[in-house]
């Protein structure tokens, strides 16, 4: 597989990863990422058909605990560091009839 | 006062010798005296601090118990969550974020009666091996102050190695604690993974991150080690004390191991851009063991060669997830204007985040996406667990493995900020240990011609600090690099 990107795959990704960037920033990330991409590659050199893929280094699985209501932050808490604030809720600009929804 | 170890001043205080007011406020004079220079604090909390001393004093003279960090000022990196002050990860995103609760580490030095005098900078979100990735500040290596004092945790290195307090806590996801600890020639320890709780660690890397403390002496890690360590049920990945109980890892640290064997990798040597001066410190430290009694052990760690690239793939994939949760709208940096909702997230996340954060969170989105998955996320974990292997075959021969703990001593500010490959492999003795979970120690073994600090790493089995640091002890107890410190 090419590891080279270009501009409009750079484009996606800032997109899909909810980040707005310069035309400037395009160009360099292309060439930057492409040249990281490249680096990584030498992992293909690797056989790994049947290796297990290894997501984190403990034998730990799932830590389960019963279903129960515990003190957390109060509303006030959790409000207090919102950008902006009506009241009780995190206020938003409008949503409904957003035609890049 | 400045001279003595944590652990002296730790026994000093209990013994109502040196009062925690008079310890805490040598330190706030060192911070006004010396931060300016070197930017290793981001915000101190001096009336606090002082504060809580005073009630410490109060206890010890009472006589009544405290725990085992009583009265002594240290610092954390400012990606610990604490309800005094803001949690600010160096981000501009967050620089006014003041987090409602404390994290675990946080909450395990309060009850051992630590004084947190304050929060240190670091790269942003984690991300870097330099500091110079901070949105906030600079911070310069106490050695030379054109050069950088590593990273991430590059502030609490430096306040350690400046002597602006006692120890400090980081943490370490690809070696950003051993890192900067190697540049500023202090002891730097990252624990297993699951040994600290990370409940309030604004998370970078999930499946990497661990938190550990960065000290003048080994002992001092250890002490460190012995306040935080423990299970914590609000982090999933925390282990339980019956699977592998906190130890005390002063009780023997005195006691050499009998019958050392030290695995050393060629693999390790032939590192391309390995300093000479590193190298040939490291092996002094390899035959100062063997003079001990150590024998020093070939071993082979074949995949090593591709941790870079295996933690460059998992690290940017999983903080593509984490940092998610800068959405604009909860907390943190909103854009004044945006044009629509999605623009809520795109323009709050550009102007908040530095170029790094958004390279990693670039490649880490790529990794994951659709058509790309499997040839990149899913093989780095595969490789990963070839890594693991490598590590898991060696220690069924060794103790321990040595390296260098980076290819080089402090670079200049501004040398690798060009070119971000370059960055990312000032890590490379670092970051399998991460990838493989189990514990690394960096310690001081030598100053290169220029007079600055050489690291020498060593890493053991999973949940053998008590082992590793008797190992590290060894070595400490027969030199005298870890009482060298930078001229003022």
């Amino acid at each position: 597989m090419s590891h080279q990107l270009t501009e409009d795959q750079v484009r996606k990704v800032a997109l899909l990863a909810r980040l707005n960037i310069t035309d400037e920033e395009v160009k360099t990330f292309t060439g930057q990422l492409s040249a990281i991409l490249e680096y990584v590659a030498q992992l293909d050199e690797l056989d790994t058909s049947n290796v297990e893929p290894l997501a984190h280094c403990l034998p730990i699985h799932n830590a389960l605990r019963e279903d129960e209501v515990r003190e957390s932050l109060t509303n006030d808490q959790a409000l207090a560091n919102a950008p902006h604030r009506d009241e009780e809720f995190f206020a938003v600009p409008k949503v409904l009839g957003d035609a890049s929804a | 006062m400045d001279q003595l170890t944590a652990r002296e001043l730790r026994d000093k205080i209990a013994q109502g010798e040196i009062k925690s007011q008079d310890a805490t406020q040598a330190a706030f004079d060192a911070i006004e005296k010396t931060n300016g220079n070197i930017g290793a604090f981001l915000q101190t909390h001096k009336e606090h601090a002082l504060k809580k001393a005073a009630q410490i004093d109060e206890k010890i003279s009472n006589g009544d118990a405290v725990g085992s960090l009583a009265g002594l000022p240290i610092a954390i990196k400012d990606n610990m969550c604490m309800d005094v002050g803001k949690t600010t990860c160096a981000s501009k995103y967050l620089e006014n974020f003041h987090a409602p609760y404390n994290g675990g580490a946080v909450e395990k030095l309060n009850q051992a009666d630590a004084v947190i005098i304050g929060k240190c900078n670091m790269d942003e979100y984690a991300m870097g091996s330099s500091t110079e990735n901070s949105g906030l500040q600079k911070t310069a290596n106490p050695w030379d102050t054109a050069r950088v004092p590593g990273g991430s945790s590059g502030g609490s290195a430096a306040a350690v190695a400046a002597k602006m307090c006692w120890a400090t806590l980081g943490s370490d996801t690809g070696g950003s604690i051993r890192q900067p600890a190697s540049f500023c020639g202090v002891v730097g320890l990252k624990p297993t993974y699951g040994r600290v709780s990370r409940y309030g660690l604004v998370a970078y890397g999930s499946s990497l991150d661990q938190i550990g403390p960065i000290t003048k002496t080994v002992g001092d890690a250890g002490l460190m080690l012995g306040a935080i360590a423990g299970y914590d049920n609000r982090d999933s990945t925390s282990v339980p004390e019956t699977d592998a109980p906190v130890l005390d890892y002063l009780k023997d640290l005195d006691k050499p191991i009998e019958n050392l064997k030290i695995g050393v990798a060629k693999e390790f040597f032939e590192v391309d851009g390995l300093d000479p001066d590193v190298a040939k410190s490291v092996k002094e430290a390899l035959n100062l063991y063997e003079s001990m009694g150590a024998k020093l052990v070939d071993v082979e760690l074949p995949h090593i060669k591709y941790s870079v690239a295996t933690y460059y793939l998992v690290a940017t994939a999983e903080a593509s997830s984490n940092l998610a949760r800068y959405d604009g709208v909860h907390y943190g940096h909103r854009t004044a204007d945006p044009k629509d909702y999605i623009d809520v997230y795109s323009s709050s996340r550009e102007e908040g985040f530095g170029e790094e954060v958004k390279r990693r969170i670039m490649l880490g989105t790529y990794a994951l996406s659709s058509g790309y998955y499997d040839a990149y996320y899913l093989k780095a974990l595969k490789v990963r667990n070839l890594i693991r292997q490598d590590f898991n075959h060696a220690f069924e021969k060794v103790d321990c493995l040595m390296s260098p703990t980076a290819p080089e001593v402090a670079f200049k500010m501004g040398d690798k900020t060009d070119n971000p490959l370059k960055m990312y492999l000032s890590d490379i003795y670092t970051i399998a240990v991460n990838l493989a979970g189990m514990p690394g120690i960096s310690i001081p073994c030598g100053l290169n011609s220029n007079n600055l600090p050489i690291g020498l790493q060593i890493i053991s089995p999973n949940f053998t600090e008590d082992k590793l640091l008797r190992i590290a002890n060894m070595f400490e107890s027969k030199t005298d690099h870890h009482t060298r410190f930078p001229a003022r």
